[in-house]
């Protein structure tokens, strides 16, 4: 089959629903599109362990520690399940860690932002791992199976961090004053990176057809922040605190929150390199790193020796 | 020594007893051993299974996605495999 044919193929099944599988033919822009997207979500979930495991030694009880250190564990695995699943697009792992310690690959704006106080952490599984859901529930219809496959097993987890960080703002805002001064201030902190990281408004990102119709993606950045912001607005109210937009109205004719203009600047200079912390994940993705060679050289050599000894035996 | 990350393993989780192995998904491991102790922290974190297999990526031959239609083909004309090919007069019981 020629090349034509094949892509008329391959748009066909998308159309009629089907998923791609690994060794089906595609076209070179989807599978580096893929690629590209696919590694990015797998380093955000290995660096977004970093502002989290920041609180796990100092977590305010027992069951607040147990829940952190299940959470910062589910997001290896997020990222285990994507970085194997990007794999199967013919790239392998080392290349993309590779890429990530050399700052050729991105990660979410959002985990370059410090976490100065507990609270945060309860504004990280609210808002962040809310937002995420957002896009990955809608990332769990595309057309690439195992990119699927991935995200609704993602989603399933991410629920349970979503809950357990609305509970901790729930509990502060219903205890003493600082305690709630304290909710309030990690909210008006990660709003606004919260809903940035959905990514550029569509007018900045024009959404190409191609990908929209090769389901890489599924709906605009507007649309999935638009959703995000209208079920989070109501959960800040049912606790009492106020999102820090004061131009943030309810808009009966659309039946959606109107929110005010967002600081693209802001998020450009982070995507850029510039934000609070981008120098000090680099560094402690790249430190983890190199100082854990030797266990996987050990490893490796533990297991070559083995293989022998049973040859032997 | 240039850093391979380990080899691959498919995984294959068994959920409840009497059930077939599926595949979940694939680690990377220096040995069988540790496939199947990464297996169970990425796969099975919350009771999704009672017995995992690993194996070898590269041990695992597959029928080609090209050569789906001609591969399955011979079956897909033999509709008398089925029970529902047969008309079976209503009122003749246990058939």
């Amino acid at each position: 089959m020629d090349d034509a044919k094949q892509l008329e193929a391959f748009e066909a099944k998308i159309a009629s629903g089907a998923k791609i599988e690994p060794k089906d033919w595609m076209p070179e822009a989807y599978r580096k599109q893929l690629i590209r997207m696919m590694s990015q979500h797998a380093h955000s979930e290995i660096v977004g362990m970093l502002p989290e495991g920041n609180w796990i030694t100092r977590a305010p009880n027992l069951r607040r520690k147990a829940i952190l250190l299940a959470k910062v564990q589910d997001e290896a695995g997020h990222g285990l399940y994507l970085y194997s699943a990007t794999e199967t697009l013919g790239v392998d792992r080392t290349e993309l860690l590779s890429q990530l310690h050399t700052g050729k690959a991105k990660y979410s704006s959002i985990f370059n932002y410090p976490t100065l106080t507990w609270a945060d952490i309860g504004a990280i599984g609210w808002l962040v791992d809310g937002a995420a859901i957002m896009n990955q529930t809608a990332l769990a219809r595309g057309s690439y199976g195992p990119y699927c496959r991935a995200m609704v097993r993602i989603c399933k987890e991410e629920s349970f961090h979503n809950r357990q960080g609305y509970e901790i703002m729930m509990h502060l805002a219903q205890g003493t004053p600082e305690q709630k001064a304290l909710a309030q201030d990690a909210l008006n902190r990660w709003w606004w990176p919260s809903i940035m990281m959905l990514g550029p408004s569509d007018d900045q990102s024009p959404n190409s057809d191609q990908l929209m119709r090769w389901k890489v993606k599924m709906e605009s950045n507007d649309a999935i922040r638009q959703r995000f912001i209208d079920r989070t607005v109501p959960q800040a109210d049912f606790i009492g605190l106020t999102i820090p937009d004061k131009d943030m109205k309810f808009d009966e004719k659309t039946g959606h929150y109107s929110h005010g203009p967002i600081n693209w600047d802001e998020f450009f200079e982070i995507i850029k390199g510039n934000g609070p912390c981008n120098a000090k994940r680099l560094k402690a993705r790249v430190d983890a790193d190199k100082k854990g060679a030797w266990v996987r050289e050990a490893a490796t050599a533990y297991a070559a020796k083995q293989a022998k000894e049973k040859q032997v035996a | 020594m240039t850093d391979s990350q380990w080899p691959v393993w498919e995984v294959f989780v068994q959920a409840n007893p009497g059930i077939s192995h599926k595949h979940v998904g694939n680690v990377h491991a220096a040995d069988a051993e540790m496939a199947i102790q990464n297996a169970r922290d990425v796969y099975t974190r919350r009771s999704e299974g009672i017995s995992i297999w690993v194996v070898p990526a590269n041990a695992i031959s597959a029928s080609s996605p090209e050569d789906q239609g001609a591969f399955f083909e011979p079956s897909n004309d033999k509709p008398y495999r089925h029970p529902t090919f047969y008309k079976i007069p209503e009122g003749v019981k246990y058939l």
